[in-house]
Parts: C-alpha cells; structure tokens; sequence
C-alpha cells in the first residue's frame, strides 16, 4: 500500500512521446529560434519615429473618410468587383476540364501528368508573381488582373476538383456504365451530381478569395482597389486607407455570410 | 420521378420543368452579369497591349533564359531571411491567435456577449486583409526590413489559425470537459487537462499548414520593402535583369516544393 502511495502519476508527453526524438526536436527547434532572431536587425530609433505614424494610423482607421478620395476609392472597387466576377467565371470554367482532366480514375496517364502539371505551376507561385509577368506582357490594368486571378483559381480549383473525384462512389459510375453509357454520359449522370455541390461550395469560396486578391495585385500594376490603397498609404492618407480596409473587410465579410448561407441550403 | 408524357408513352427525364427552368434563368442570369462585369472592367484596356501579348512572353522568355546562376551567392541570405520572416511570423501567429480562438469558441469563451464578437472580429479582420497590406502599412510604421514582415505575416496568420482552431474547440467531446470537471479541477485546468489534448493534434497540423502558406507568402514580402528575397526580386526587376529574375523564381520554386513536403509530413505524423 505504502509503495503504491509513494508512486505518483505524471502527465504523459503530450505529442512526442519517443523521448530522444523531443529532446532532439524541441533542442534543434531552440537553436534555430535563437539564430533566427539573432539575425533579425531591429532599429529601436527607427520604431519610436514610427509608432506616432502608427498612431496616426491606427486613428485613421478609426475615423475613416470615405469622401476625399471617394472617386478613386469607387473606381478601384468596381474594377475590383468586375475583375472578381470575370475571373471566378472563367477560372471555374477552365478548371472543370483540368479537374476533370487531373482525376486519375477517369483520365489516361498522359492527360493526368499534363493536368496536373499546369495546376502544380499555378499553385507554386503567389498570385502577385504571376501578376508582374502578366502586367509586363499585357500592360497595365484589370486585365492583366483578371488574367492573373482566372490562372490562380484553376490551380485552387482544379486540384480540389479532382480530388473529389477521385473520391466518389464508384458504384454509381459502374451502374451509369452497365447502362450502356458513352464516357461523356458517365462524367455527366454519375460523376458530376456527386462532385456539383462541393463544386459550387468551392467556388463561392474562390470568389471570396479572388477579391481578397484583386486587393493585392493592384500594388504591382493589376488594377483594382490594391492600386488604390497604395496610393493612399504612400501619401500617408491613413483616414482614406483605413477606409479602403474597412470596406474590403465588410466586403469579405458579406461574402463569406452570404456565401455560408448558399452553402447550407444546397446541403 | 420527373417524367413528360409525350402521346401515351411516359418519358423519363433528369429534372423537372420547374428545376429546368429554374437553371436556364441561374444561367442567364450569370452569363449576363458576366457580359456586364466584362464590359465595365475592359473599359480601359488598351487591346493594342493585349494582342501584343505573345510578341512580349517570347520576348521575356528569351531575356530570361539561361538564368544567371552565380548570383546565387547573393540569395543565401535573403533565402534565410525569407525562412525566418515565415517561420518567426507564424510563432507570432500562433501565440496571437490561441488566446483569440479560445475567446471566439462558444464553449470556452468568457463572455458570449462581449468577447466573442470582438474575436470574431479580429479573426476576420485579419483574414479579409493579405500580408502584402499588413506589410505594406508596418514599412511605413516601423520601416523597411524583416521585422516588418514578421509581424506582417503574424498578423494574416492569427485569422487563419484563429478560425480553424476556435472550430477544432467547438467540436470537443464535452463528456471529456465533465468527466475532468467532475474531478473539482479549475476552469484552468479544464482547459489543460480536457481541452488542449484533445485539439492538439489539430493545432499542429494548422500552424504547419500555415506556415506552408507563409513561407509562400514571404517570398514576395520584400516587394514593398519588407525583407526576403521578394527585395532581390524587386531590384532585379526594377534594373530588368531577367536572368537573375528566373533564378529567383527557381529558388522560390525549390523552397515552396520543400515546405510544403515537410508540412505534409508532419500533418501525415500527427494526424
């Protein structure tokens, strides 16, 4: 009984339970850290200068205006909205096939290595990469926007896509087959009413982040509300930024409620 | 069964008329709104530009072959730094958004009434704006460099691990939480001893998702100034040096190909 007491119970390790390989992990994981923030530089002088700008900000933010620059702030969210739309549209509209075309159980092996070559080159790179070689081949503006966000959405949507096929119910392909079905009947009556309601949820959720986007690669040259923005931060007009962020954040909210919403109901 | 009878025969058919028109009009409507968005966004393109597209790709293309390998000496550093932006961000991140996921969970949250929405808040706040912005606004609040961008990228990522662990805690086993709280332990302990185990798992495959992202998103931090190889890439850019440019690109490409296997191990140990 006294021996019994004297043992005392102690927490297991929580996540690495081999206790060479924490003390090896967690070590190596401290070094680093120290080295990593030692070859950080840090100008205090350079902070306290900024912190009354970052003040002013922060005000900015808090009493937006929405007025003096209401123009310009219009014009970049309609091209915002418009790129958006477009490129979504188009996006989703390519990225059926390569989907399609990337789905090892309905794809031969050389239109699969094709397929899913082009969607590892669109999601290897940011969006505002491919916007700088976009912007220097088709010029300046929402075009080269549209362009850059359409490739960036078959990269997101095609690979999703075709992982969802890969993981539908095969028995309603065999019995489409044992129909007599040709292989276009096969995608279109037992393939697709699997995959559609992912495909549209999917969807919705590439336009939220195709306008978070459009925000950034106007800094580039894209257009949209990014090129707006930065105008404004490198005048130091934080009353005209904070707004600019406020109406991209009620925007992104409004979209992912509403979307959320069409969501539940075709579930 | 939706069927049309056409003379005495009923034929089967796929959806109902209402269902059919219901599509065609869904479909007007969105080619329409398309054919509406395009106009008003190419109002001001100069299709000059546009059609000129092929001759600038072959152009650029032939700029940037063969890239410039000895200027690789000078990416080892910005590489480094463009790791560390990522890495010491998402620890920002983390040590950020843990506190605001516990707050926005419904089952863990002080004050459904006052807390919650103001986590809810920041967690959308800080999605709905990309780094790029976040590290645009703090170079001209702290200056140029890699701090700005750690704090950049600490700052995108408390939305993001903010939102898919206050869900990974709202989806606890509660017989978990009573059987420890029948215990007599403290609200604390409740959080330790029932909670966190049960969403660590879940806790380190986000971060290191999110980190995957960050060392992506890093690499173009230095565009606006904040450190990494996105300046080197800005530089090279700006004084047209294609070939340095496709080095970049392909140490970009090695790094991201990297992250996102030792992310993918991880996730595949612990879950």
């Amino acid at each position: 009984m006294s021996a019994a007491a004297a043992r005392k119970w102690r927490r297991p390790p929580v996540l690495i339970k081999n206790d060479r390989w924490r003390l090896a992990i967690y070590g190596g994981a401290i070094v680093y850290l120290i080295l990593a923030a030692a070859s950080v530089p840090v100008d205090p002088a350079r902070i306290v200068v900024g912190l009354d700008r970052g003040w002013r900000f922060v005000e900015g933010f808090l009493t937006p205006d929405f007025i003096s620059r209401g123009n310009a702030i219009w014009d970049g969210l309609v091209e915002s909205l418009t790129m958006t739309v477009t490129s979504t549209v188009v996006g989703c509209l390519i990225s059926v096939p390569i989907g399609i075309g990337a789905a090892r159980n309905l794809a031969p092996l050389p239109v699969y290595l094709l397929c899913r070559a082009i969607i590892t080159l669109s999601r290897t790179f940011q969006e505002v990469i491919i916007a700088i070689f976009f912007v220097a081949m088709f010029g300046f503006g929402p075009f080269a926007g549209f362009l850059t966000l359409s490739f960036a959405t078959i990269g997101f949507l095609a690979k999703l896509l075709a992982e969802d096929i890969e993981d539908i119910d095969w028995r309603q392909v065999e019995a489409v087959r044992a129909t007599g079905a040709s292989w276009s009947q096969v995608v279109n009556y037992a393939v697709q009413p699997q995959v559609m309601p992912r495909l549209i949820g999917l969807s919705l959720y590439r336009l939220d982040i195709n306008f978070r986007e459009s925000a950034v690669i106007g800094i580039v040259g894209a257009g949209g509300i990014g090129a707006t923005l930065n105008t404004a931060i490198d005048r130091y007009e934080y009353d005209s930024a904070g707004a600019i962020l406020l109406l991209i954040i009620l925007i992104v909210m409004a979209a992912e409620y509403s979307s959320s919403l069409i969501r539940r109901r075709l579930n | 069964m939706p069927t049309v009878d056409r003379g005495d025969t009923r034929i089967w058919t796929r959806r109902t008329s209402r269902e059919e028109w219901l599509r065609w009009a869904l479909l007007f409507a969105t080619v329409a709104l398309f054919v509406w968005c395009w106009q008003v966004m190419t109002e001001t393109t100069i299709w000059a530009f546009v059609w000129d597209a092929p001759v600038q790709a072959v152009d650029i293309g032939d700029r940037m072959w063969p890239p410039r390998w000895s200027y690789i000496e000078r990416l080892w550093w910005p590489l480094w730094d463009t790791l560390n932006i990522a890495t010491l961000g998402t620890l920002l991140g983390i040590v950020l958004a843990v506190p605001t996921a516990f707050m926005a969970a419904r089952n863990t949250t002080p004050s459904a009434w006052l807390v919650r929405p103001v986590a809810l808040f920041i967690i959308v706040a800080s999605r709905s704006i990309n780094s790029l912005i976040w590290a645009l606004l703090l170079v001209a609040i702290i200056g140029p460099g890699v701090l700005a961008g750690i704090i950049a990228i600490g700052l995108r990522s408390i939305g993001f691990i903010g939102k898919l662990l206050y869900e990974a805690i709202e989806e606890v086993d509660e017989s978990q939480v009573e059987a420890v709280r029948a215990t007599g332990a403290s609200p604390a302990q409740i959080v330790d001893y029932a909670i966190v185990p049960q969403i660590l798992p879940a806790f380190v495959g986000i971060s290191v998702f999110r980190w995957d992202i960050n060392i992506r998103e890093s690499t173009i931090l230095g565009l606006v100034g904040a450190g990494g190889i996105g300046l080197q890439l800005q530089a090279s850019l700006n004084v047209l040096a294609w070939p340095q440019v496709t080095l970049i690109l392909l140490c970009i490409l090695v790094t991201v190909i990297v992250s996102e296997w030792v992310s993918a191990q991880v996730r595949a140990a612990v879950s």
